[in-house]
């Protein structure tokens, strides 16, 4: 591995991490939405810096499905969406920022600790990609649980999926099938969320998922 | 070659069958064409008996998962038998409109392909797309009613769905990573027969983490505690056929996934045992879902924690290892899938026409519904465990095994069975006898589906043919 070859993927998969970072305390929706669009776009950067310095020409095509779908079409039909439902002013946290922000760090480093340390034997780069793409799923998952809002949700998702296609490029002629069904699963879950968030619209006004507690099946 | 494969036939029925009911609006006509697509898939599972094709890089059919494949069509069918009497009635009363019927039908072929795939599957990530295209698929009918609580437990279902499709993603990149250096760049680092061959050469570290993810992962599919939170709600919120499909057949796909990599991970003998980490989170889940049986006001919510009550045994019982309790393990799978979706099918037509699914508005069923009531009483014995019925036989071997080979494994284990016994008995007694409330109108229920159930059950508790013994020991002995 070439010095500044594998300088250039650390840094931009760091990148992603700390965009992660970003997500977990933007309390506006338009603001995390942007955030969002970076997260993927930088994934996309990733992923051809991948494609390039692994002569794997099929990385392409996935780098381009992030960057198209989830760097630019997913932001702004999700943009649209919140103003039309009238949600675009801010967006409360369940968890106060700074709690979030410590669990964030504790996760990262939980990352690394468990990745680098299993991982000794695996060529570096892989290796690191591997470390960041743990750092993102789990910097994902905790934005899902730190968010009442159906749109912070599935935000969060999204990301974690970014986190999956990382680690995908990271592990070296995994076959294409497998990042097309990522590509695949995005846009199948991008289905279902539109579906449910009209559903949703349509029953109670709003997409606040608190609210939708208020309706448990068992309460008598 | 003269016949036509019928693993391809298994995979083809459905979509087919999906691809044509999407085009039909009417729903008397949809609903046939239903059952006869799943009674010619349940054909096609049965002649894989007669037929092995080879295992090539995307599909594997072994004596291990020919199990899984005959009982997910014959539960499949039969179900669809009930459904078609079930929606016959939610149209009637206009819970559903023809046109969600349409996609109820074509979803629940999508459904049944999805999890045949997982199961004839040689290659994980063909396994890992499987299940993420029956669980989806399984969401948008959980949310079919558009209600409240269906929004909810379809929004639920989604998010711990998709967390756990995430983990096991994670997992199956983590194998690869695993095997790469040892098989080579490509397919065939993904192909499971490859890859158990040559696992003992796998970094064991990494096969660890691996597994952990896997497990975790396509844990949240099985339903075990304390990523259960989505299987109580969907069992409740969605259709009843969803339901009894939930229970008897999503379920275990997913345990069929863990399995396989339970298996990878034996072969190693540097890796973890996978064993602990099973047993702990089966007893877990057993214990923690019999004391949450008491507190139940909805019946389909308490048989669904009844369910990971169930699961937490299965999966204990393959955590526990060795011939025994592996044939005890699949022999629990198979009663219970049988068991609980018969009680489903009662229960769905006993829901309809009390026009209500609480307990407490339920009683004396055994007087207004005689031939429900008392199916219903058959179930519901047989799924506490009481002899001389299938599942008493299979929690027996269980616990005769850990006696010998664990005994303070059998104090929890004992004690999680005992507590569940007690909840369901009581709340049988409830809605079964005494004082009958609510409606005594006759019933259009198709009782077919549910007495064949519980026969199979019955018979199975008395008397086990001995092929199927047989066929049952040899799996055992490949689970290891």
């Amino acid at each position: 591995m070439h010095g500044l070859a594998f300088d250039i993927a650390h840094l931009l998969a760091g990148g992603l991490v700390l965009v992660s970072l970003m997500m977990l305390y933007q309390d506006r929706l338009p603001a995390l939405i942007n955030v969002f669009a970076l997260h993927a776009i930088l994934l996309a950067a990733s992923v051809t810096w991948q494609a390039n310095i692994q002569h794997e020409p099929y990385l392409y095509v996935t780098a381009v499905i992030a960057l198209g779908f989830k760097g630019f079409v997913i932001p702004i039909a999700l943009r649209r969406m919140i103003v039309r439902l009238g949600i675009h002013r801010e967006i409360e946290t369940v968890v106060g920022i700074g709690p979030t922000m410590l669990a964030g760090i504790a996760l990262v480093a939980l990352a690394m600790v468990v990745m680098l340390r299993v991982t000794a034997q695996a060529d570096p780069l892989a290796r690191e990609d591997l470390a960041f793409a743990l750092s993102v799923l789990l910097l994902g998952l905790l934005m899902m649980v730190t968010r009442r809002n159906a749109v912070g949700q599935v935000l969060g998702f999204m990301s974690l999926e970014n986190g999956l296609i990382l680690a995908a490029t990271g592990a070296k002629g995994m076959p294409l099938v497998v990042e097309i069904s990522v590509a695949f699963s995005v846009l199948i879950a991008f289905i279902v969320i539109g579906i449910f968030l009209f559903r949703i619209r349509e029953r109670f006004d709003t997409v606040d998922i608190q609210a939708l507690d208020r309706f448990r099946g068992e309460r008598p | 070659m003269t016949m036509i494969n019928p693993l391809i036939l298994v995979l083809v029925i459905p979509v087919g069958a999906a691809a044509i009911l999407a085009l039909i609006a009417n729903y008397r006509i949809s609903s046939r064409i239903n059952v006869l697509a799943s009674f010619i898939t349940l054909l096609a599972a049965l002649s894989l008996f007669i037929q092995h094709p080879e295992p090539d890089s995307y599909f594997l059919v072994d004596d291990l998962n020919i199990v899984f494949i005959v009982l997910n069509s014959f539960v499949g069918f039969t179900t669809s038998v009930f459904s078609a009497t079930y929606i016959a009635h939610e149209l009637e009363i206009g819970r559903l409109t023809p046109a969600y019927l349409r996609f109820y039908h074509a979803m629940y072929q999508v459904m049944m392909f999805g999890m045949n795939l997982a199961l004839v599957a040689n290659n994980i990530g063909l396994m890992w797309v499987a299940i993420e295209m029956a669980t989806l698929a399984t969401i948008l009918m959980v949310g079919i009613y558009r209600t409240h609580e269906a929004l909810e437990a379809a929004w639920k279902y989604f998010i711990l769905g998709s967390v756990g499709i995430a983990f096991a993603l994670f997992g199956t990149i983590l194998v690869y990573m695993a095997a790469e250096p040892v098989i080579g760049q490509g397919l065939q680092s993904m192909v499971w027969t490859v890859l158990i061959e040559r696992v003992a050469e796998f970094d064991p570290a990494l096969l660890n983490v691996a597994f952990i993810f896997l497990l975790l992962g396509y844990g949240t599919k099985v339903g075990l505690a304390p990523l259960h939170a989505w299987l109580p709600d969907a069992h409740a919120e969605g259709p009843t056929p969803i339901s009894a499909v939930l229970s008897g057949l999503l379920l275990n796909v997913a345990l069929y996934a863990v399995l396989r990599f339970k298996m990878l991970m034996a072969a190693n003998p540097a890796a973890i045992a996978p064993g602990p980490l099973m047993v702990t989170m089966g007893l877990v889940s057993l214990v923690f879902a019999a004391f949450m049986l008491y507190r139940r006001r909805d019946i389909k919510r308490m048989f669904a924690y009844s369910s990971i009550e169930h699961m937490g045994i299965i999966v204990f019982a393959f955590g526990m290892g060795g011939p025994l309790a592996n044939f005890a393990g699949l022999l629990q799978m198979t009663m219970h899938s049988l068991t609980k979706s018969a009680i489903f099918f009662a229960v769905g037509h006993i829901s309809q026409v009390k026009g209500t699914q609480k307990i407490s508005e339920i009683h004396g069923l055994t007087e207004t519904h005689p031939v429900l009531g008392w199916g219903l009483v058959l179930g519901v014995v047989a799924i506490a465990g009481m002899p001389p019925l299938g599942i008493f036989m299979s929690e027996f071997l269980v616990v005769s095994s850990t006696f010998s080979r664990a005994p303070l494994l059998a104090i929890p284990l004992v004690l999680g069975l005992m507590v569940g016994f007690g909840a369901l008995l009581l709340r049988l007694s409830g809605f079964a006898f005494g004082e009958p409330v609510g409606s005594r109108a006759p019933v259009q229920a198709s009782y077919v589906p549910m007495f064949a159930h519980l026969a199979l059950v019955f018979v199975a508790g008395i008397y086990l043919p001995p092929a199927l013994v047989a066929w049952f020991q040899h799996v055992a002995s490949i689970l290891g």
